[in-house]
């Protein structure tokens, strides 16, 4: 007995931190696999580079079994200090009542952040009135994936991705021709990738009010109009040559170009880490194509997730989520997260850095989405010394207000109601012009619910 | 019938007690606030219930995608209590002869049951799936075909049908097994005796005797298949393509979960409730008469 008590004396003495109790932060995530390990590594480095506070993360699921579990525990009186929100979800937390603003929350503790570093298609996503409602975390943005084996198989420059649809409809032709793939290309997240980026890329609005930013009542869907006709129209024709080859919904397409039936793919940016451990054929990216004619090119908006501060926690333990925050806001984490996962490096500097350290120029893969974001040529600069010298390079692309996010309530079942009426049109139960107006109707009619539920 | 008298009043209160408990706490309760959120409308995050009577009812009723789930879920329904009921008789009879390795068989004949519904999807979905599903791969080398569920609806219903028969066979099996051997050996062999051929023995003695448990299991698989069938659907279809395998259950989840609308998900439920109810008090009516204890 006396060993066993003295051997518990040794073990409490050698704990670290055992005899100071550090104030808890909780943490509720939808991070997978290799994914939540990089989460999990972040959160662990930060515990360790104090004191005061541990942040213990816990994964819930899937981003909307994440909301829910948060949602449940709100209503119990008992949430997670920060709670990760994918981007659809953002109006519902904006208006919910139950959220404790990081611009606000920084001010109270004190912090200064420098969000005009952050990049704008990003931070604006989650922002009202100037100010930042959420901490942008996980973000990313469709590109353009194609088989490089492929197009040189069909005599076609593996350095040259198409940049127009008619150029993409040419191609798929002819890889289809020389046998280099059984389809031209397929699409992961069809309402994201073809519909709302769509829009925005070609600077035509999705929504009405400003895509929402500027009221929540009496949005509408703008998706049946002119553009939203002809680009659904060409996915729809596409299919009779397998030039698109429509693939389900979230990732259920990703393993048609991964085992190259697909020459080309259009899926998150945040997939190139994935795709570099999967693909055994020579790959590269793209910016996702154009129409080019009399629409501008303008940048493409965001995905991912942000996290979400709660409010009904003791103050006091707050000041240790401003300091996660904080943490998670350095640039030397932002490089690390995106080095680690594949997404974004959301903050100016950061972008500054990885292009200094060359990062840029061994992984050309990962500037793409920088670029389209930003507008910046698609090719990476060489290097930050010559790029000093030079001429700062001329934007391709405009950031408009079409361009810059969305923000609708619902938006969740907006997704899934767009992606339902696709599959209608796709599978010829429906035309396309009646296909986009039910999805529009049904869409309006969940925007008027959702304004109604929030009237005061 | 059999009355038991018991000499202490307490007793009988006291044996039936957890079982009450459970129902109320697992059924009456949920039910009473389903009820309850049905009649509001709440923001997720709560704070503010809005009364709003019937609304949410009316609203689902002119809904013509309310329609087509109901619809789905009686094809649903329909599909699998048929396949899973009638092959779980015919696996049974099969099992219940004499035969080399019988009870490897029967034991392995159970094993599906004890697959969740959400690997059983999985599973399928190795098996279907267009772009890496081992099928359409061989299928490829024979026929150009393509058997691309992600676009036709009634493919995809045929297939969360046939997943969601094989899960619940197992356990139809064992109960038809159990009736198999309840019957008497001496009527077999009586009408062995008068020279009955194998189908006939099966229609004139087997299906009559054995009707009590064809009858609780059309039930139970009814019931089974209106509720607890969400697993495969989310694993395979996520109710798709467009709202084709969108059954009831299904969309009570994700315009509750995901869409977060309370109050028209609670007024599913309710109607859900109601229609289970409804047609298992229908079974009892109709279906009883015919059935032989």
């Amino acid at each position: 007995m006396k060993v066993f008590m003295s051997l518990c004396a040794a073990l409490v003495l050698a704990w670290p931190g055992a005899a100071l109790a550090r104030t808890e932060i909780h943490f509720w995530h939808a991070m997978t696999g290799a994914l939540g390990d990089a989460l999990e590594t972040q959160v662990k480095q930060f515990n360790e580079s104090q004191g005061e506070y541990e942040v213990k993360p816990l994964r819930k699921g899937t981003y909307p079994e994440t909301l829910t579990a948060a949602i449940a525990a709100y209503r119990q009186k008992n949430p997670p200090h920060l709670v990760q929100v994918f981007e659809v979800g953002t109006q519902t937390m904006m208006l919910s009542g139950a959220v404790y603003p990081v611009y606000e929350l920084m001010q109270h503790n004190e912090i200064k952040i420098d969000w005009n570093d952050f990049i704008k298609p990003v931070v604006g996503y989650y922002t009202k009135d100037g100010k930042l409602y959420s901490m942008p975390y996980n973000s990313s943005t469709p590109i353009f994936y194609y088989n490089k084996d492929a197009f040189k198989k069909a005599g076609l420059d593996p350095e040259k991705p198409p940049r127009t649809w008619p150029e993409v409809e040419a191609y798929a032709k002819k890889i289809i021709a020389a046998g280099g793939a059984k389809c031209g290309f397929s699409t992961g997240w069809p309402s994201w990738t073809m519909v709302e980026n769509m829009h925005a890329t070609h600077d035509q609005p999705f929504a009405s009010k400003h895509n929402g930013f500027d009221a929540v009542e009496g949005v509408e869907l703008l998706i049946n109009r002119e553009f939203g006709l002809k680009h659904v129209g060409a996915l729809n024709g596409w299919q009779k040559d397998n030039v698109y080859s429509y693939g389900g919904r979230q990732g259920t397409a990703d393993p048609k170009f991964v085992n190259g039936d697909c020459a080309m793919y259009i899926q998150s940016s945040a997939l190139i880490s994935g795709f570099s451990k999967s693909i055994k054929f020579d790959w590269g990216t793209g910016e996702l194509p154009h129409w080019g004619g009399r629409y501008p090119k303008a940048t493409s908006i965001i995905g991912g997730a942000t996290l979400w501060v709660l409010k009904g926690k003791p103050q006091a333990e707050y000041r240790g989520a401003a300091k996660f925050l904080e943490y998670l806001a350095k640039p030397e984490q932002q490089m690390w997260w995106h080095v680690n996962t594949g997404y974004l490096a959301i903050s100016n500097t950061a972008v500054r850095n990885l292009e200094q350290g060359y990062h840029f120029v061994k992984n050309p893969k990962q500037y793409t989405a920088f670029a389209q974001l930003t507008g910046l040529p698609a090719t990476a600069p060489a290097a930050l010394k010559d790029a000093k010298k030079a001429a700062p390079p001329k934007p391709e692309r405009v950031a408009t207000p079409n361009s810059s996010g969305l923000r609708l309530g619902n938006f969740v079942q907006i997704r899934d109601v767009i992606e339902s009426e696709l599959e209608n049109v796709f599978n010829g139960k429906k035309p396309v012009k009646q296909g986009l107006d039910d999805a529009v109707a049904k869409s309006n009619a969940l925007l008027k619910e959702f304004a109604a539920t929030y009237k005061q | 019938m059999k009355r038991t008298v018991f000499p202490n009043r307490w007793l009988p209160y006291l044996l039936v007690l957890p079982q009450l408990a459970v129902t109320i706490v697992f059924f009456f309760w949920p039910a009473a606030k389903s009820l309850y959120l049905s009649v509001f409308k709440s923001p997720p995050f709560g704070g503010r219930d809005v009364f709003v009577g019937l609304d949410n009812f009316t609203a689902l009723l002119r809904d013509r995608e309310y329609y087509e789930s109901v619809l789905n879920s009686f094809v649903f329904a329909l599909g699998v209590t048929g396949l899973s009921v009638v092959g779980g008789l015919v696996i049974a009879v099969l099992a219940n002869q004499k035969i080399r390795g019988l009870a490897f068989y029967r034991t392995a004949l159970l094993w599906p049951y004890g697959i969740a519904p959400a690997v059983a999807g999985i599973i399928f979905l190795f098996i279907f799936h267009p772009a890496y599903g081992i099928l359409p791969y061989f299928l490829s080398f024979v026929t150009a075909y393509e058997f691309n569920w992600l676009l036709k609806g009634w493919v995809a219903m045929t297939l969360v049908i046939l997943a969601t028969s094989w899960t619940h066979l197992g356990y139809n099996i064992a109960f038809f097994l159990a009736g198999l051997q309840a019957i008497p050996a001496s009527v077999m062999e009586a009408a062995s005796v008068d020279g009955a051929p194998p189908l006939k023995k099966f229609t004139a003695i087997t299906v009559p005797l054995i009707s009590p448990v064809t009858f609780y299991l059309v039930v139970v698989n009814m019931v089974f298949a209106f509720f607890s069938s969400f697993g495969v659907i989310h694993a395979v279809t996520h109710g798709g393509p467009g709202n084709a395998t969108e059954i009831m259950v299904f969309k009570l989840w994700k315009d509750g979960f995901i869409g977060l609308n309370l109050g028209s998900s609670a007024a599913q439920s309710v109607i859900l409730m109601a229609v289970v109810i409804g047609l298992t008090m229908l079974q009892f009516r109709v279906a009883e008469k015919r059935v032989t204890y």
